[in-house]
């Protein structure tokens, strides 16, 4: 496999409607701040391009089959190689590595990787019904047809069986909503108190609405590229990009899509990690797809202790506990231990005032810095590129130049996480970005 | 061919097949947006808002069973199906007609009377469809020589007073009399 670079990126400002434009238009905002990053005119980009994946989760939201070719003409990639990929909430993420794919493998010398979803077509009951269809139509929907009672039975079983407390995951809504109140392309930029997490409407017990991550209308996009790439672009803006990232880890990892038929089994274990005693895994309170995702990442990218050797991770946190028995997935604690690991302080930032007392250490790796889905938004296909572009600005410490507040960028960030899941997590990916 | 002489000059006289007048008959159904304000300088229709519409989009779908339909037929008669691998023995309470250990077809065998509650939610809101049932109790059962769990709604606990006590209660299986061919023809009450 070849050196792939993550060489520029763009999002959309992710809003819960943008009637203003339909979804080519929006894609173009992001690649055109992507292309202008870089000092690259389209023609010129048109050029050098040798073609793109195209990432949008829902044709219910869309009705619009084959929205991805509207993209690629509306961009002027026409008639380079395309293909759309989809994979429930993990669509972004999926992209992304179809890129790197695309380039690992010689296919492409640069890649683009654009991704979007409006989500305003319809009401949000309207829309919750349209992605409880992600769930088996015959057994699951008919029952409840609602992602968020699925996310609130996994973290019952979570609650009993390591006693997670809702307050711990409220602590994960207070963060990721302050984080986003720095961040001008999130959508729910908020500062809340463990009280008003609690105190929101609930949704699903014991999952609140401050739990839940909201929908959006927006677009993201990626130039990724081979060294060769990396010459042809440097070239054309006349100039050497500095610092430069590389994606040194790729993972993907599967599960049932019926919540109800995940076995009980062996935690399959890092190579540091010590066995569990009688924990029936993954059941419903863990993802299997994530750890999968996570071994094969950190062993492609030589990573051996994600807690020392990852600066900060961008994960899927459409729900608080969702975020938490990530923390488990990705090793950064113990299987059961997520929830006082989100009290702990570890994932905030340093030099933010949440307004919590943490008994550890602050800032040993903060998760979501960004905002996350929870306070940024969650527009499906675009989510995981998102994840992309902000973990690049992480790396290049340019989160100042692209915020216009400094207060997120993780001081000297050389290595970042970002994880894109799908499902009750049926669909799993975790990609590691490093300052080359 | 060469024209004759003939052909062009009817071509010069009238295009036959051209009406004068033309016009499309229209209709009152559908979206009807009366005067829309239009400026008379063109650069100023970026700063115009955007036409927002509404319209329906109901379809009927079918959707077959297929080899699952024997548990609908179940809960039709009072009975909880469950599938079996002949190979291996795991039992899968939702059914799976192929095994995902070792590709054998199952057999159909009949749950235990009772279950215990895995785990619940309380749905306070929920997608459309099912608003209007809200606030309803989710929960995955699990069973006596059963390997994996069902999807099921509790009826008999009170929503306002959701406890992770209720993980771990007994619970048994009640049937609709009158089946509606869903999943939620069998609920479960505290046994």
């Amino acid at each position: 496999m070849r050196p792939v670079y993550l060489v520029s990126g763009g999002v959309s400002k992710f809003a819960k409607a943008r009637p203003d434009v339909t979804f080519q238009p929006m894609v173009k905002e992001a690649y055109d701040y992507a292309l202008k990053d870089v000092g690259i005119s389209q023609k010129r980009f048109t050029e050098i391009a040798d073609g793109s994946v195209a990432s949008y989760f829902s044709d219910h939201f869309q009705r619009q089959l084959m929205s991805g070719i509207m993209v690629q003409d509306y961009l002027g990639l026409c008639p380079k190689p395309s293909h759309r990929v989809e994979g429930g909430g993990a669509t972004g993420g999926l992209c992304l590595q179809e890129a790197w794919k695309a380039v690992a493998s010689g296919y492409m010398d640069v890649c683009v990787a654009y991704g979007f979803e409006t989500m305003s077509h319809v009401q949000t009951w309207k829309g919750n019904e349209f992605i409880a269809l992600a769930s088996d139509v015959s057994f699951d929907y008919p029952v409840g047809g609602f992602y968020s009672g699925y996310y609130a039975m996994m973290v019952t079983r979570h609650m009993k069986e390591y006693g997670t407390t809702v307050e711990q995951m409220a602590a994960v809504s207070v963060k990721n909503h302050m984080n986003a109140y720095h961040n001008p392309y999130a959508q729910k930029r908020d500062r809340l108190t463990i009280a008003d997490v609690r105190n929101s409407p609930m949704v699903a017990w014991p999952l609140t609405r401050r739990d839940i991550c909201v929908m959006s209308d927006g677009a993201a996009a990626c130039i990724v590229a081979s060294e060769d790439g990396l010459r042809k672009l440097e070239k054309a803006a006349r100039t050497t990009f500095k610092p430069l990232v590389k994606i040194t880890g790729i993972g993907r990892g599967t599960d049932a899509m019926r919540m109800a038929d995940r076995p009980h089994l062996q935690v399959p274990l890092f190579p540091w990690e010590e066995p569990y005693q009688d924990l029936k895994y993954p059941g419903v309170h863990s993802f299997r797809a994530g750890r999968t995702a996570s071994i094969q990442a950190y062993r492609h990218a030589g990573i051996t202790n994600p807690l020392e050797q990852i600066d900060f991770v961008e994960l899927h946190d459409a729900y608080t506990s969702s975020e938490i028995q990530t923390y488990e997935d990705m090793g950064l604690c113990r299987y059961g231990e997520g929830g006082p690991f989100a009290a702990s302080g570890a994932a905030f930032l340093p030099n933010v005032d949440y307004g919590l007392d943490f008994p550890g250490e602050v800032g040993k790796c903060p998760v979501n810095p960004s905002g996350g889905l929870i306070a940024c938004g969650h527009p499906v296909g675009a989510t995981g590129l998102m994840q992309a572009v902000f973990a690049l600005w992480q790396l290049q410490g340019t989160v100042k130049k692209h915020f216009g507040d400094g207060k997120l960028q993780v001081k000297g960030a050389k290595r970042g996480a970002i994880h894109s899941h799908a499902g009750t997590g049926t669909y799993v990916t975790v990609s590691i970005l490093q300052r080359a | 061919m060469a024209k004759t002489k003939a052909q062009a000059k009817v071509k010069a006289v009238k295009p036959a097949l051209v009406v004068d007048d033309a016009k499309q008959e229209e209709s009152l159904e559908g979206t009807v947006l009366y005067n829309v304000p239009f400026p008379k300088d063109l650069k100023q229709l970026k700063g115009m808002a955007p036409i927002i519409i509404k319209h329906p989009y109901h379809i009927d779908y079918v959707h077959s069973y297929g080899q699952d339909s024997p548990f609908f037929a179940g809960l039709a008669n009072k009975k909880l199906l469950a599938t079996r691998c002949p190979k291996c023995g795991y039992t899968y309470a939702t059914p799976k007609l192929h095994c995902m250990w070792d590709g054998a077809e199952c057999n159909w065998v009949e749950l235990p009377e009772t279950g215990t509650i895995h785990c619940f939610t309380v749905c306070h809101f929920g997608s459309e469809e099912f608003l209007k049932e809200t606030p309803f109790i989710l929960a995955l059962i699990e069973f006596e020589g059963a390997n994996t769990r069902f999807l099921t709604r509790l009826i008999g606990f009170d929503p306002n007073q959701a406890s992770l006590d209720w993980i771990g209660m007994k619970v048994k299986p009640k049937f609709k009399r009158l089946s509606k061919f869903k999943p939620t023809d069998v609920y479960f009450v505290p046994a």
